[in-house]
This record gives C-alpha cells, sequence and structure tokens, in this order.
C-alpha cells in the first residue's frame, strides 16, 4: 500500500513537467502517451516477445551463474587450496562491470544470444559465489557436531545440513544475483542484441526520437523486476529462511 | 559401559602447552548416571567431548561399551547447552528423526519412533512447530528426544539447562531424570551446578582446574525422586563443595 503511495507521487511529478511545456512533447511525452504505446505493444504481442527474450537471456545466464556460484562458492569453503586459488581471481574480477565485457564477448562470440548471457552469467555470479561462500563458513558448528554424532556422513552432511543452513545467505545471494543480471542484461541487449529484447528496444527507438516506445520499455523492465523482487525472491524467502527463523522479517 | 583411563589432553596455546585434562579416569557403569561437576576451565566439557569423539585425547584411552572411541558414532548421543543446536529447518519432528534418517530407517516407522520420543518429553503436541517458535526449554527438550532417537546406549550432556531459568530448569531435571528412569540409559551429565548434580547423580565425578582433574568421586545414594530441601540432599552438597573448594585451601 505505501509502495503504490511512493509511486503514484512520482508519476504524479513526471506528469506535471511533461505538460508544463519546458520540454518538447516528443522528448518528454505524457503518461497517457506512454499508456498508449505501452497498451499498443502489449495488443500487438511485440512487448510481450521483447520481455520473453530479455527474461530467457536472464534466466539463462543467472542459472549459469547460480549453478557456478554454488559449486565454486561450497567448495572454496570446504577447501583451503580452492579459497586460496579463487578468491584473488574473484577480488580482481569482480569490481570490473560485466558491460565492460560486452565488446570482448561480441568480438569473440559475435551479436546475439551468447554475448548477452555471457554478460548476464558475469554480473550474476559474484554474488552468488561470495554469499555461499559465506553461508557455508556461517553454519553453526553445533549443526556440524550434531549431524555428525547422529551419523550423517559426508553426503548427507552436505545436502542436509550444509546448504539448508547456508540458505539465508544462498538466498541473500540470488536476489542480488538477479537484481545485478537484470541490470546487465539491459546493457548488454543494447550492444550485442540485434533485433530483440527489452534493452534493444530502448535503443532502437533512440534512433527514431520514440521517447514514448523508450519509457514504455523501461516501465516494463522495472515492472518485472518488482514483480521478480517481491512476489519471487519475497516468497522464496517466506517460504524457507522466514519460515524457519533463521532471519527475521522486516518491520511493516 | 564407559571406561576412561588415564586421559589427557595437551593443546598448544601461543603461549605454551596448556594441559586441559590431566590423568583423569573414571568409568561409567550400564544405566548409571554420572554427573562432571566442576567450575569453568577444568576440562570437564572436554573431557566429554572427547567421549563423544569430536577430538582424540593427546594420552590414555576411552572406551563406550567396550569399543575403543574413534570419532563420533551412533552409540553415544550428545544434547549440547546453545539451544542454538536444534536444525532451524526441521520441525521438532523432522530433528528427532535426523539419526534415524542417517541410519536408513523408513519413513513411517521412523515418525513414530520420533513421536514416540517427543511423547516422552512431553511434546507430542509441538511436533509440526519450528524451533524459533519453541521455548529455550522445550527446544532443549527436543534435543533430548533427538539425541534419544536412534537409541544410543550412551547419552551424553553439556550442561543442558545451564541457559534455562530457575524454575525451568527445575522442571527439566525433574523430567530428565523420568526419561532416565524409562530409558535406563547411561549418562555423563556435565554440570557447575552442584545441586543439580546432587539432584540428578548416582555419582558424580568432582574436577578442579589448572590443570584439569578429578578431585573427588562421591556416590549419591538417596532415594528418588530426591528432596532437595532435606537434610540429607544439603549434606551431599556441602560434601560436593567441600571438594571444590578444597584446593583454594591448600594454597
Amino acid at each position: 500500500m505505501r509502495a503504490l503511495v511512493s509511486i503514484v507521487i512520482a508519476l504524479a511529478c513526471y506528469e506535471v513537467i511533461a505538460r508544463s511545456g519546458w520540454f518538447a512533447q516528443a522528448l518528454v511525452p505524457t503518461l497517457p502517451a506512454i499508456a498508449g504505446t505501452l497498451w499498443a505493444m502489449l495488443i500487438d504481442g511485440s512487448m510481450a516477445g521483447h520481455a520473453i527474450n530479455t527474461l530467457y537471456r536472464v534466466f539463462a545466464g543467472l542459472t549459469l551463474a547460480s549453478g557456478f556460484g554454488l559449486v565454486l562458492g561450497f567448495l572454496m569453503a570446504r577447501y583451503r587450496p580452492v579459497e586460496g586459488f579463487f578468491l584473488p581471481l574473484v577480488s580482481a574480477l569482480m569490481p570490473i562491470p560485466s558491460l565492460a565485457w560486452a565488446p570482448v564477448f561480441i568480438l569473440w562470440f559475435g551479436l546475439g544470444n551468447t554475448a548477452t548471457i555471457l554478460v548476464v552469467f558475469y554480473a550474476a555470479s559474484f554474488p552468488m559465489v561470495i554469499n555461499t561462500w559465506s553461508g557455508a563458513r556461517a553454519v553453526n558448528p553445533l549443526w556440524l557436531r550434531a549431524a555428525g554424532s547422529m551419523g550423517a556422513r559426508e553426503g548427507a552432511m552436505f545436502w542436509k545440513v550444509m546448504v539448508p543452513g547456508a540458505s539465508p545467505f544462498i538466498i541473500t545471494g540470488l536476489r542480488l544475483a538477479f537484481q545485478r543480471a537484470w541490470i546487465a542484461v539491459v546493457g548488454a541487449e543494447m550492444l550485442a542484441a540485434s533485433a530483440f529484447g527489452l534493452g534493444w528496444v530502448i535503443f532502437d527507438a533512440k534512433e527514431f526520437l520514440n521517447a514514448d516506445i523508450m519509457l514504455a520499455s523501461v516501465a516494463v523492465i522495472g515492472a518485472i523486476g518488482f514483480v521478480f523482487e517481491r512476489l519471487v525472491f519475497g516468497s522464496l524467502e517466506r517460504s524457507t529462511v522466514l519460515r524457519w527463523g533463521m532471519v527475521r522479517a522486516a518491520k511493516a | 559401559m564407559i571406561q576412561i583411563s588415564q586421559v589427557s589432553l595437551e593443546y598448544d596455546t601461543p603461549s605454551g602447552k596448556v594441559l586441559a585434562v590431566d590423568n583423569a579416569s573414571f568409568s561409567a557403569a550400564e544405566a548409571e548416571f554420572v554427573c562432571l561437576v566442576g567450575p569453568s576451565g577444568c576440562g570437564k566439557t572436554t573431557l566429554l567431548n572427547m567421549i563423544a569423539g569430536f577430538f582424540a585425547p593427546t594420552a590414555g584411552e576411552i572406551r563406550v561399551g567396550g569399543r575403543a572411541v574413534n570419532g563420533q558414532g551412533l552409540d553415544r548421543g550428545i544434547v549440547f547447552q546453545d539451544f542454538a543446536q536444534l536444525f532451524p529447518w526441521r520441525t521438532a519432528l523432522g530433528n528427532v528423526t535426523f539419526g534415524l534418517e542417517m541410519k536408513g530407517v523408513p519413513r513411517a516407522e521412523r515418525e513414530r519412533i520420533a513421536l514416540e520420543q517427543l511423547r516422552l518429553v512431553k511434546l507430542e503436541k509441538f511436533a509440526g512447530a519450528y524451533p524459533h517458535h519453541l521455548s529455550g526449554g522445550m527446544q532443549q527438550r527436543v534435543a533430548i528426544a533427538r539425541a534419544l532417537a536412534y537409541n544410543p546406549g550412551v547419552l551424553l550432556m553439556d550442561e543442558p539447562f545451564a541457559a534455562l531459568d530457575a524454575l525451568t530448569r527445575e522442571e527439566m531435571q525433574r523430567l530428565l531424570a523420568e526419561v532416565w528412569r524409562e530409558t535406563r540409559k547411561t549418562v555423563v551429565y556435565v554440570t557447575h551446578n552442584v545441586a543439580e548434580a546432587v539432584y540428578l547423580a548416582d555419582r558424580v565425578i568432582v574436577m578442579t582446574p589448572h590443570p584439569g582433574r578429578i578431585r573427588a568421586e562421591v556416590r549419591i545414594g538417596l532415594e528418588r525422586p530426591r528432596d532437595p530441601l532435606s537434610v540429607e540432599f544439603l549434606e551431599h552438597q556441602r560434601q560436593l563443595l567441600r571438594h571444590l573448594t578444597h584446593k583454594e585451601e591448600e594454597k
């Protein structure tokens, strides 16, 4: 409810500026104009096509990054030499913006999905690695002792103690990874995608001064991000770590 | 059942070697309740951890059920002081079934056994609750049920009620005495609380620190259930306290 109030007030401010006549209508279209464009693009299915392409790239990259991050994070926490080898690499590569790699990946793999997915993968990997690694080290040693005294061997210890024990960190890692992936995909599409994707639509619309299409796409990007953040990750958290009392709910 | 023979544990610190346990020997018979009592630093928890198999003594031998202890095993159940020992992602029932799951007991069977254990600690109504919804005392009862569920011969307890308020602690002690009477486990129970030891134990091993040594063994021959306000009870308490403060008098 409070979220709705913030959004409505922000939109109203925009509308006042758009109607003030300070800027050209073509550059700062009014909300009804943007809504009209959005509606038209939803009706003809073009917006859905772009969104599906973008979501496909994000989830391909995110899935790869999650798998990679979980495996490497747990290995780093478990084996000191692995940690010793990869930690400096992670520290060196993490600060590089994923978009800096886009031209390199385009050079290597050409325009299209491969380069875009790799950029997403790069952006999403680090939160997954770091959080899994931190989460595994934050597992309460008492759980390991208790499980060990109840006969848990390596495999059960990992799946039934380490993974759920590290889950608060892992879920936060997934959240951060999605955010970074979602930001990265739009940028990557501007550079590497040809003909499809929300990022590409914005970039393409610039050529024709179609500010309404650009802003409609921005709105869709924001809306999808919001839905995933609130609904998907929010409910994932509610059904696991919040339910287990491993993290506390924010005060409403 | 449990045989501790000339066990020592020495570890290195930046300021040199520390002797945490010095040449400790005692035994616990089948179905006997033994308390290790002493102030912090006397090595009682270290000794318990070695019986549990978390680490090995630097000298001496520990045998449980005739076999030399080598690492953790299902012949020993353990309960810690910290409430956080339960798995927060499992319900009370899920916590209690863990050991049976590791043993490969089929699901229906392990849930039946786990419910039975929860009934023993009077928590069958809370089988579906997650640990964070249970009070400290209830969590410790789940931990006891969990350690008993896979039917180990020995129950090792490390100050399980020390973090509870006094009223709950007394209630827990009564409950534990009852559980012990019904299950007839061999119990090694670590505490710094003298009254608790007199209430629970058949035999009390008194330990003193620097280095951790066994100072005395006191048999508690009182009838159960015991009355903590009786003259005999207080007499035993006084006797234990005498042993505990003995070292100070020597100095």
